[in-house]
């Protein structure tokens, strides 16, 4: 077999049940291509003792005839998921040195399933970033590069190590979070799938929490196949997660027909958006004509509180970060900051976490705390929760009428320059524009690459499901895919 | 609505976060951009909306009221910064 590391999730599992390749031989290449690959940033804690037992382990399951989903796959694992003995950092100085004493449920689940963790991802502090620039391990760099320019570009954020890994053949998939947009925006600047599924659907139990009632973990792989494989293993019940769905989970590989006749598939006009750039225009259009040709109905459809969604979203993320961000006090874990004489314990919690949080997380937090304080809590943080059901009924009257899924553009841009956005907290907070929506309502969505801009970098389109029809979706998902026959890959130069 | 500098040293203090003086300004005016932002939600009409509470509404599960878990104190202490005798450790608290 040729570079093993190049292989999908699908690809490998078929090889590995047949004999062709082992476990070993798949983590080995793995683990050489992290090994020349610093320059990415991808891959921040590296675990490669624990994954060579892993694979030995799988091989011989594989040999006995029991080979579950993710049997021998080596992947990455999001920084953000508590990982037992393993630093679990969330890209953050405040948890340097912890090390959890649990596994968080997801990356249980995909251990559970026989997958292989080769290490642990970079990733914006806390998840929050669409550039993975609010790192304390330093930026995660996209393998792509405009043309012959040799600009370091993002990967995006917050899964930007993940998607950086996956784009760059580090590792066969990887697990991402999402919040706002933290899967599909990373994995549209890097030529990957992505796929957040319905709130609910993978457990949140041991994954550092952001904004809970918007947090969902999710697959960045190389396929849609791939995702569908990847994300059964992932979800299901947790009685630890008390807003896990108790529903069953279909076999989602099963249900990739490529068969997408008499589909409805909605185009919301309120996702075009002034100044946006005609290849993302063209790009959308573009998308919209494959899905005809496969035989889905196009149809126009108004979401029409779409431009309240990222306002909305950056009054409730914060307030449920300021919350949730709280426990980091310097008492239980992580980071304490050195003490002067006569400081009490105020002085402790606000040295360590002056200290611990960056930039970003501190005046996340602190916007938090400014819209849940009294006389702001009702103008601000209840006047976004009523938008925020406002545009879970946009969603709502939307399926009412027969639509099966909704197309959009994943992101406003190709992949931009490391540097480039940092400035503006606000024009960063635009990258999530078309993908916030889906969180606020709490629905699926999946990004899948369908193009090249005119610099030779990738650009994902995103398709909106009904929720918990995650397996529709990455039907339709699978379709978009067959007809648009992105195959590029990034030139090496790492 | 303006943040000025004596509300982000209110904010900054409510979130225990310790903020040096002079960097005041710089945060005031960052609060100033994102709430200007956020600004616009005063546009939409939410008369008779309810705020969400649930994004996938469900009835929350319960279970029989009985212990399922401890006796981890060690495992429970031992990323504290500072554990001592069984207990986590803090500068003195009352005076």
């Amino acid at each position: 077999m040729g570079e093993l590391n190049k292989l999908g999730l699908a690809e490998a599992r078929d090889a590995l049940r047949v004999g062709d390749v082992t476990s070993v031989e798949l983590t080995e290449a793995c683990l050489a291509e992290i090994e020349g690959a610093g320059a990415l940033n991808a891959f921040v804690h590296d675990t490669p003792d624990i994954a060579r037992a892993q694979a030995a382990a799988a091989d011989a399951r594989i040999a006995a005839g029991d080979a579950p989903a993710m049997c021998g796959l080596p992947i990455g694992i999001k920084d953000l998921f508590c990982t037992k003995g393993v630093p679990s950092q969330a890209g953050s100085r405040i948890l340097e040195g912890f090390l959890p004493e649990y596994e968080s449920t997801v990356s249980q689940n995909l251990l559970d399933a026989g997958a292989v963790m080769l290490g642990k991802l970079n990733m914006d502090e806390f998840a929050m970033g669409s550039s993975n620039e609010t790192s304390v391990y330093g930026n995660a760099v996209n393998p792509w590069r405009r043309g012959n320019d040799t600009a370091e570009l993002t990967p995006g954020g917050s899964s930007g190590g993940s998607a950086s890994a996956v784009a760059a053949d580090l590792c066969l998939a990887a697990t991402g979070t999402d919040t706002g947009g933290s899967i599909r925006q990373p994995a549209a600047f890097t030529g990957i799938t992505g796929i957040k599924p319905t709130y609910g659907r993978c457990s949140r139990w041991g994954v550092v929490a952001f904004a809970s009632s918007l947090d969902q973990a999710g697959p960045m792989t190389k396929s849609v196949r791939d995702a569908a494989i990847m994300l059964e293993a992932m979800c299901g019940h947790d009685p630890k997660d008390s807003t896990s769905a108790d529903l069953p989970v279909p076999n989602f590989e099963a249900m990739l027909t490529g068969d997408i006749k008499g589909k409805k598939i909605g185009i919301p006009k309120e996702y075009r958006m002034d100044g946006m750039p005609t290849e993302i225009e063209t790009l959308w259009a573009d998308g919209a004509a494959m899905l005809r040709d496969a035989g889905a109905e196009i149809v126009d459809i108004s979401l029409p509180h779409t431009q309240y969604a990222l306002p909305a979203y950056y009054v409730i993320a914060p307030a449920e970060a300021s919350s949730n961000l709280a426990r980091y006090d310097g008492v239980r874990y992580g980071h304490r900051a050195k003490l002067d004489h006569g400081d009490g314990i105020t002085e402790m919690y606000e040295k360590t976490r002056a200290e611990g949080f960056g930039a970003e997380v501190q005046r996340r937090v602190m916007i938090g705390t400014y819209v849940l304080s009294a006389g702001f809590y009702d103008a601000y943080y209840n006047r976004a929760r009523k938008v925020r059901t406002l545009i879970k009924r946009d969603f709502e009257n939307v399926f009412a009428t027969g639509i099966d899924a909704i197309l959009t553009p994943a992101t406003p841009s190709a992949a931009f320059g490391l540097g480039e956005a940092s400035d503006d907290p606000v024009q960063m907070y635009l990258n999530d524009v078309f993908t916030v929506t889906v969180n606020m309502a709490g629905l699926p969505g999946i990004a899948v690459p369908a193009g090249m801009d005119g610099q030779g970098l990738p650009l994902g389109l995103q398709l909106i499901g009904r929720p918990w029809e995650e397996g529709d979706l990455l039907n339709t998902a699978y379709a978009l895919e067959a007809r648009a026959g992105f195959v590029a890959k990034p030139q090496k130069w790492w | 609505m303006s943040i000025d500098e004596s509300t982000a040293a209110r904010v900054a203090k409510l979130a225990r976060i310790k903020v040096e003086p002079e960097a005041l300004p710089a945060l005031a005016a960052e609060f100033n951009t994102i709430l200007g932002f956020i600004e616009q939600l005063s546009e939409v009409d939410v008369e008779g909306v309810e705020p969400m509470t649930s994004v996938t509404p469900q009835r929350l599960k319960r279970r029989a009221d009985v212990v399922t878990d401890g006796d981890q104190q060690e495992r429970v202490l031992a990323n504290a910064p500072d554990a001592r005798e069984g207990f986590f450790a803090v500068p003195k608290v009352v005076e």
